[in-house]
């Protein structure tokens, strides 16, 4: 699968140089904290980004480093102990935190739709698929029996879904159809943005797959932008435009989605990339990352990354690194502190896929000795 | 007086074996000291610790408060409270004070005792179940369930009257022989979800006995269910055995608040003016029962932190 | 449908177990307590109804333990319960028909109020989760849970019949009225089951709401919860459509399980009120070692509840797709 062409909007400009203006949503240092027994425990750790409108944006990161938390704190879903504490949510100029779910409810579902992770456990059991279709129109002023049972059938083939299934409980599709299903459902009122946590994490290869070509298609054809949560590097180097990094909470690289493939900046991006095999590329050994993302009950100094980094220097156990900016990729780590520019490469998209060109400060190092690639998976 | 548990996984339907059982302590990390830090920490479960010690040092030393013969029939009758009879007397003659006080003992004995008993019972038959399976889990999980359904009262009460003047053990023999299924059942499940752990498998492959196996490597990791099993089948015994006295089927001659009460009911006390006779034996029953209540409840949340009281400090959202 | 024949045949078995119970019971006691009933009762009871009562409990009976028990259970499955000997020379059968519609109203609504109400309770204070009412209500209703039946209820005849005499503190009507559909006469009725259906009420709401109040807050931790947060959908639905349809699933099948549990609070209730019902008969069955009656009493109970638990079934299987799918 060669990747999908851009839309005009989004790709092949900087992501940095975009205007705020021109954006549908925008994130400015928010954080997200658990208030755990033994003290808060912050899971997003300020996280800005820009969403434009038909963009689609790809978050990846191991379990655990905030990912789901960061989508559910932008779509005001977060659920107590975990709050908000501290940023702002803009969508379509509106600030979002601090709203009630009553003054969400005019956004909500209309202009801004989720799909969650597994469809088995974000729809109702107890209700049909079309009882929950009818449940989100009616909620937003849709009366009319006709006009809900036309719709939902409408975004049911869409999906290339029977309407027929809108009399079928959850439990009654497979895997695959729940989760188009899900999609449907978030394609009613046809919204500005759509949020997709792991979309395709419970369906089989082949399966997810068909999935990602079908939201790609639906995109195009609708113009709505999707920010799309992975662990699946794979995914999105096909099908996002942007790629962001996260690491324990926090950015730690985000760029043009190609940019950052071809040449990551953060050692973190590397091995990531490094532990999935390249579809086109010439074959090389798969290598994981050692070691396990850090405990953020208990902050650390400097980098939290350091621990694992083939490239720590002796600076990055004390400093915490600010988010750097080279040539339109931000980046956090110290090895870019005082990098401007790429060198080597240009603004423009590098040729080199795959493998890594030693030598350069910007560049991955070469695989660390001794890993498989069967530790490799085990690392995903 | 709900007698059903008030467990986080609801009644009748058993914990799905993926869940880990709320609360269940990691082995080797000194679960006691994290049990009295846990329980320091909630409120219920000290109010409950509190309760229950203040009734089992009555219970052990019941002559440092009360001074009179808890049975003796020697005092003026239907006195009202005064000095010399801090509860006033009973229309038979006795201390209602040292009645009260003396009583804790055989109803904490009952607790006790049926608490740890049917608790071992339900250890034995809940994990023997899971652990043997086959013929031996069908066998063993039909006898709990049908156990579980007969309704217990009016089985207890039956059994009682075949018994007649049930004495302190005989009460525990037979609230025990009654209340342990439903422990049994939650005891299952738990081992059920533990039966493929790794752990498990290694001490098989190690060659130990099944004995061995269930003892040391499965019953620790049920810390916390035990706990809550002597808990709950604690205040079942507490209730019921009062019950069971009340109606007359106890050994009226025992020194216990809930004959205090089949007494006061049958002088008709409350039509009678004689209120503390049938006031302070029922509010002792409630106060115990409450004890163990609560802790259990207590437990359910340190468990399963979802459960606990949230504070309402939300930077966002209100509902 | 496979479900349903299963359970059907978990009860057959429960009722074998039951009725097994009721006969080994008291010949398995020390020195055959029915020796001692049927002496004190030799007087009275002749004839054919001793004779009908030395074959229940084995004495002076020369057949095998084995053809005894087949005999019993012959008995027992065409309804030949046996004459009371305490209401002689009634049948039980006659003297438990008597008792039924009072407990069945009085437990029977209170249950489900108790349910009802206590449901509810639970729904709103997981949902208005660190408000004011979830603070307060937990410990509340767990310190009511250890309240016994009985004396809830002696309290209340103190306050409400002997202090401020507003209600009746026994029987089921004033006895100087004649039975009969009159509004008078319902009224009446009507007050007299008041104290007793409030000490069943307090006694029993509180494990609703404690488990309902837990189940629920698991469940609004779902995602789809959150996904109906996510559509926008007004809070009341949510609520009610999407937490509490499921919380309350794994409930009724307890309600059901619990009802056993009434039913002997309900005994301990309707003894304290001299309420004229099914618990209040059993007591006094026991009270003068009328063991036949006894007998039917216990074996009647455990079929209600039975019954009940069957109708929780199929109420699950109503509001769960997923089971009536699973077939």
């Amino acid at each position: 699968m060669s990747s999908v062409p851009a839309k005009a909007s989004a790709a092949g400009v900087p992501a940095s140089r975009l205007s705020p203006a021109g954006s549908i949503l925008e994130v400015s240092d928010l954080s997200v904290t658990y208030a755990m027994e033994r003290g808060a425990v912050t899971a997003v750790d300020r996280v800005s980004l820009d969403v434009r409108p038909g963009e689609f944006v790809g978050i990846v990161g191991e379990s655990g480093c905030g990912k789901s938390t960061l989508l559910f704190a932008i779509a005001q879903l977060l659920a107590p102990p975990a709050a908000v504490s501290g940023g702002s949510v803009a969508f379509k100029g509106t600030s979002l935190v601090g709203m009630t779910d009553s003054q969400l409810a005019a956004v909500r579902w209309k202009d801004l739709s989720v799909v969650m992770q597994s469809a088995m456990n974000a729809l109702n059991p107890v209700k049909t698929t079309g009882a929950q279709f009818k449940d989100a129109m009616r909620a937003h002023g849709v009366r009319s029996r006709a006009e809900i049972a036309e719709r939902s059938a409408e975004v049911l083939k869409m999906v290339g879904i029977d309407p027929a299934h809108l009399k079928s409980f959850p439990h009654q599709l497979s895997g695959g159809m729940r989760q188009r299903a899900m999609i449907a459902m978030a394609m009613l009122f046809t919204p500005d943005l759509i949020i997709m946590d792991e979309p395709t994490s419970a369906l089989d290869v082949v399966a997810q797959r068909s999935l990602m070509v079908q939201i790609k298609e639906l995109q195009q054809q609708f113009g709505f932008a999707v920010i799309f949560v992975t662990h699946d590097m794979s995914l999105v180097s096909n099908f996002s435009d942007r790629l962001m990094v996260m690491y324990a909470g926090q950015v730690a690289e985000l760029g043009v989605t190609r940019v950052v493939f071809d040449s990551p900046l953060h050692p973190y991006s590397a091995g990531l990339l490094e532990a999935f095999p390249s579809i086109r590329g010439p074959k090389v050994a798969l290598t994981g990352i050692p070691g396990s993302p850090p405990d953020l009950s208990r902050p650390q100094e400097g980098c939290r990354f350091a621990p694992r980094c083939p490239k720590v220097m002796d600076r990055c156990r004390t400093t915490p690194p600010a988010l750097y900016q080279v040539d339109g990729t931000a980046v956090r780590c110290l090895l870019h502190e005082h990098g401007r520019f790429r060198s080597g490469a240009g603004a423009g998209p590098p040729a080199v896929s795959g493998t890594s060109v030693s030598g350069e400060p910007a560049q991955p190092a070469a695989p660390a000795a001794g890993t498989t690639a069967d530790e490799a998976r085990s690392e995903q | 007086m709900a007698m059903l548990p008030v467990p986080s996984t609801a009644p009748g339907q058993v914990a799905s074996p993926e869940q880990p059982v709320p609360g269940s302590m990691r082995r080797g990390r000194r679960p006691f000291a994290r049990l009295i830090r846990a329980v320091r920490s909630n409120r219920k479960a000290t109010t409950g610790t509190v309760l229950l010690v203040i009734f089992v040092l009555l219970a052990l030393f019941p002559g440092v408060i009360a001074h009179d013969q808890p049975n003796a029939q020697i005092y003026p009758r239907s006195l009202g409270p005064s000095g010399a009879h801090l509860l006033g007397t009973t229309a038979l003659g006795q201390d209602i004070f040292a009645q009260a006080v003396n009583g804790a003992r055989q109803v904490l004995i009952i607790a006790i005792g049926v608490g740890l008993l049917s608790t071992a019972i339900a250890v034995l038959i809940g994990v023997a179940a899971a652990y043997l399976g086959g013929l031996w889990d069908g066998g063993l999980n039909l006898l709990t369930d049908v156990l579980l359904v007969i309704p217990l009262f009016p089985l207890l009460i039956v059994i009682a009257t075949y018994v007649q003047n049930a004495g302190t053990l005989v009460l525990v023999i037979v609230l025990t022989l009654t209340g342990w299924s439903y422990t049994a059942r939650q005891l299952r499940a738990q081992a059920l979800s533990l039966r493929n752990r790794d752990f498990l498998e290694a001490a098989r492959v190690r060659g130990e006995r099944r004995l061995y196996i269930i003892v040391v490597e499965i019953i620790p990791t049920m810390t916390s269910l035990l706990v809550a099993s002597f808990l709950t089948n604690a205040l079942y015994a507490v209730l019921f055995g009062s019950s069971l006295q009340f109606i007359g089927l106890g050994d009226p001659n025992t020194v216990s608040w809930g004959t205090m009460l089949y007494w006061a009911q049958n002088n008709e006390a409350l039509q009678t003016g004689q209120y503390l006779w049938a006031i302070v034996p029922g509010l002792l029953i409630v106060l115990l029962g409450a004890a163990f209540a609560l802790m259990n409840y207590a437990f359910d949340e340190i468990g399963n932190p979802a459960l606990r009281p949230v504070r309402r400090k939300r930077v966002q959202r209100a509902r | 449908m496979r479900f349903f024949l299963r359970r059907l045949g978990f009860f057959v078995l429960t009722m074998w177990a039951a009725l097994t119970l009721n006969f080994f019971l008291p010949r398995l006691m020390p020195g055959n307590p029915a020796l001692a009933m049927m002496g004190k009762f030799r007087g009275p009871v002749t004839g054919q109804a001793l004779k009908a009562l030395e074959v229940a409990f084995g004495v002076n009976t020369h057949q095998s333990l084995i053809s005894q028990y087949f005999s019993y259970l012959g008995d027992v499955s065409t309804g030949k319960f046996g004459t009371s000997l305490y209401f002689y020379p009634e049948s039980v059968g006659h003297v438990i028909l008597n008792a039924i519609p009072w407990t069945l109203g009085l437990v029977g609504v209170t249950t489900v109020l108790a349910f009802g109400l206590g449901t509810g309770t639970g729904i709103v204070a997981a949902w208005r989760r660190g408000g004011l009412a979830d603070s307060i209500l937990p410990p509340f209703f767990v310190i009511t849970t250890a309240i016994p039946y009985f004396w809830i209820g002696m309290m209340l005849i103190l306050i409400f019949a002997v202090k401020l005499q507003w209600l009746p503190a026994a029987f089921g009507y004033d006895v100087t009225q004649v039975p009969s559909f009159t509004p008078a006469f319902i009224g009446n009725v009507l007050q007299h089951a008041l104290l007793p259906a409030f000490a069943l009420l307090v006694t029993t709401i509180g494990t609703w709401v404690l488990t309902m109040r837990n189940t629920m807050v698991s469940t609004l931790a779902e995602d789809y919860v959150r996904m109906a947060r996510a559509k926008g959908l007004p809070g009341r639905r949510i609520m009610l459509d999407y937490a509490a349809r499921n919380a309350i699933l794994p409930n009724l099948t307890g309600f059901a399980m619990s009802l056993g549990f009434v039913v002997g609070g309900a005994i301990l209730v309707e003894y304290v009120f001299n309420y004229p019902g099914v618990g209040f008969m059993l007591l006094q069955a026991v009270n003068n070692e009328d063991y036949p009656l006894m007998q039917a009493l216990f074996l009647l109970i455990t079929v209600a509840v039975l019954v009940a638990i069957l109708l929780a079934d199929v109420a699950t299987a109503v509001f769960d797709p997923r089971t009536r799918t699973r077939g």
